[in-house]
């Protein structure tokens, strides 16, 4: 009856009503409820009145410390901080553009009808324009050294970057480490256990201390430049294994009818078997990228200034001590809308990629 | 050599030249033979050119490849050691204190994220759904957010502790301060070692009986029961070491004057680098747990039921040993990121191998004899985990004819 007077409503009573039947289907289960509604009632009140209730959401230091709760305050003063650091200020047009770019750039790749040679034509125009943009030099824009960039703005050009950098190589290792010819696999599946096997950040150190003692004397490196060759290098290495997991689940008989057909070995790879086995690992893809992301914040051993390192920084203000937990709460949140939303995407895509069901 | 084969026009082409060309390998052909070499002397060049300018660069610098430095004095503050240490000690002694400290947490994270984990993923699968929600929330939150800000974020968390005097007691015997934490520590005496010796002997007879009784049980289809006789194995022992050599005394924290006295210290740093990899690190391990029970086929709990299992047996028996060969690989290579993951200590101030070994490089300069050392020391626990694990694996593995 209700159903037909107001739609969305009884569907909600329902379901609620369902969920709350299951809290109580017998002693165990009463007391799993009891112990639930226990620690919430424990959690979200004080959380509920420092986060909303005793906050602060604009005014001064003085003002938030009177207050007592969180002081949003806070991050809303070093929001744009946050995102373009030390960017010179009249300049800062310059990475909010290239992060419009690179957004838009991004939304329109999560498309499937837009997966096709203009997007690859397009991503190798924006790539370098991304660049130049930040960096100056041309056009009359006024260089501006990456000493001075920082934020949510080099966060994106690292992920971003080096996936872009690191995908192809990673490809290449993949059938490195597949192929037929006994030193090609050997090398490859030296650099991709070698790069897997010790701590990302002692790849940021060797970047960072020991890459400069390798090259030619009189050539320098910049270090942001160096912090991507150790990003690429660890991306290249965990995506080749989860595109080697799709070379290997692609079935004998796709490699056999390409060689029935006479295709030589670089046809049979880039017409038949990486077209599947890439689309195949695509929501694996996605899982790497998120934790590869993720480990961006790891460039604070070596101190490039990306969103958080920045968002730490900014505690240090002479007039805002003391407010540790907002810039790390709402840094997490940040991480954790993007994060989330990345695995929502691949889980999506996993239902139209899952083989078997097409 | 190869240019005997006329023409070699595809990969796995001329089989009818190998008769004659029978030591190389099946495959072999012209065009990879001259891949391969390519390959080679790229790879050559490219190290011959690095190693020309690294030993041009250490010349310009002052200094020399070669690992004499170890020999020297470090004069590295190293607040927690496991082994006697002085900063008059050598770099080889200070990175061993590393080293040993990189395993302490790593122990300690890996036995506690399975717990957690564990925990976690089978509370995810409750049929309670506020407790399934919850969990959902926990997980997702934590895995989706960087590992980096957690591990800041419970540092500051401890350091906003009240100051010792006014420390938290939550459990008898365990303070929480600014200073990090205090349990209760068991005192190193021979009644210690009797009763710990002791109870691995009830561990041992225990698995022994176990393992004699599944025999008969396979043999002659008797089932005996093994949790008595087992259990009084376990507790009985050491309750006979008790009773001839006395109790262990247990060393209760104190407050004294403006710090505790007795009982075990955790440093800040050390239990909030332990709980940021354990809350860390139980997420994943919950997700992987969740996984490996669904992937049990929907028949088989089922089946046992109609066999008229109870649902320990069903739990014991049939579902769990066939979830652990989907569960232990990707518990594997999780207990390995945990390992590496803990070289974020780094970022907080636990002096773990990498952060002794950034200052050693620091003060000596020797940055590839040192990332040498450190790097070879995380392959050898990476693959020493593994193999660990391997070893398990098999046993659990499908035994197929």
């Amino acid at each position: 009856m209700s159903a037909t007077l107001a739609p969305p409503a009884p569907g909600f009573f329902t379901r609620a009503a369902i969920f709350a039947r299951a809290c109580v289907t017998g002693p165990l289960n009463i007391a799993i409820t009891l112990a639930c509604v226990a620690l919430l009632v424990w959690l979200v009140p004080p959380l509920l009145r420092w986060a909303v209730l005793d906050a602060t959401w604009s005014g001064t230091a003085a003002q938030c410390r009177e207050a007592g709760g969180a002081c949003w305050a806070f991050v809303r003063e070093k929001f744009w901080f946050s995102i373009f650091g030390l960017y010179p200020y009249e300049e800062r047009w310059r990475p909010a553009t290239m992060i419009v770019i690179l957004v838009a750039m991004v939304l329109a790749s999560c498309q499937r009808r837009f997966w096709n040679r203009w997007l690859m034509l397009a991503w190798a125009v924006a790539a370098p324009a991304m660049l130049l943009l930040m960096a100056g030099g041309v056009l009359g824009l006024t260089p501006v050294a990456t000493r001075q960039w920082g934020g949510l703005t080099i966060t994106g050009i690292i992920a971003v970057y080096g996936l872009a950098l690191g995908y192809p190589l990673a490809i290449l290792l993949a059938l490195g480490r597949r192929s037929d010819l006994t030193l090609v696999r050997w090398f490859s599946t030296a650099i991709i256990e070698c790069v897997r096997g010790v701590p990302l950040i002692s790849l940021l150190f060797m970047a960072a201390i020991m890459l400069p003692l390798f090259l030619p004397e009189g050539v320098t490196l910049d270090r942001l430049a160096r912090v991507l060759v150790a990003y690429t290098l660890f991306t290249a290495a965990y995506m080749a294994e989860v595109v080697r997991g799709g070379l290997q689940a692609m079935p004998r008989g796709q490699y056999e009818a390409a060689d029935a057909l006479g295709l030589s070995y670089g046809k049979k790879m880039r017409l038949v078997i990486l077209p599947q086995a890439l689309a195949i690992t695509i929501p694996s893809q996605v899982n790497t990228f998120i934790g590869l992301f993720k480990d961006t914040t790891l460039v604070v051993v070596i101190g490039v200034f990306d969103f958080f390192t920045t968002l730490r920084a900014a505690l240090g203000d002479p007039n805002w001590l003391g407010f540790p937990t907002e810039a790390y709460v709402f840094a997490a949140g940040v991480y954790f809308v993007l994060c989330f939303a990345m695995s929502r995407y691949s889980q999506r895509l996993e239902t139209t990629f899952r083989p078997g069901q097409r | 050599m190869a240019g005997v084969e006329p023409t070699a026009p595809a990969i796995g082409a001329g089989r009818a030249g190998r008769s004659a060309l029978n030591i190389l390998p099946r495959g072999a052909s012209l065009r990879g033979i001259l891949w391969q070499a390519v390959l080679l002397v790229v790879v050559l060049g490219l190290g011959w050119w690095l190693v020309g300018n690294a030993e041009r660069n250490m010349a310009a610098r002052g200094l020399s490849f070669g690992f004499g430095f170890l020999e020297r004095s470090a004069g590295i503050p190293i607040g927690e050691h496991m082994i006697p240490y002085t900063p008059a000690d050598t770099y080889a002694r200070a990175l061993t204190v590393g080293l040993l400290n990189t395993l302490r947490v790593a122990i300690v994270g890996i036995l506690l994220c399975t717990v957690l984990g564990v925990a976690l993923g089978l509370a995810r699968l409750s049929s309670n759904p506020l407790l399934r929600a919850l969990t959902g929330g926990y997980i997702e939150v934590i895995r989706n957010t960087p590992l980096v800000l957690q591990l800041v974020f419970w540092h500051a968390l401890l350091l906003q502790l009240p100051s010792v005097r006014q420390a938290l007691n939550p459990l008898p015997g365990v303070f929480l301060s600014q200073r990090g934490v205090k349990i209760p520590a068991l005192v190193a005496e021979p009644a210690l070692y009797w009763m710990l010796g002791a109870l691995a002997a009830g561990a041992i007879g225990w698995w022994l009986l176990l393992r004699r009784e599944r025999a008969r049980q396979a043999a002659t289809g008797e089932r005996r029961p093994t949790i008595l006789p087992g259990l009084a194995m376990l507790l009985g022992l050491p309750a006979l070491s008790m009773l001839a050599m006395g109790a262990p005394r247990v060393e209760w924290p104190e407050l004294a004057g403006f710090n505790f006295e007795g009982g075990l210290a955790l440093s800040p740093e050390f239990f909030a680098l332990l709980v940021g990899l354990v809350v860390y690190t139980s997420a994943f391990v919950a997700e992987i747990v969740r996984s490996g029970i669904q992937s049990v086929h929907k028949g088989q709990p089922e089946a046992a039921q109609a066999l008229g299992l109870t649902p320990g047996q069903k739990m014991r028996l049939v579902i769990l040993p066939q979830a652990m060969r989907v569960i232990i690989p990707p518990m594997t290579s999780q207990f390995l990121n945990l390992t590496k993951n803990s070289s974020l200590a780094v970022v907080i101030g636990y002096p773990d191998l990498v952060s002794i070994s950034n200052t050693s490089i620091n003060q000596t300069g020797q940055a590839i004899e040192v990332i040498a050392i450190f790097m070879a020391v995380y392959l050898a626990l990476s693959l020493i985990t593994s193999l660990l694990m391997n070893f398990y694996n098999s046993a659990v593995a499908l035994k197929e004819r």
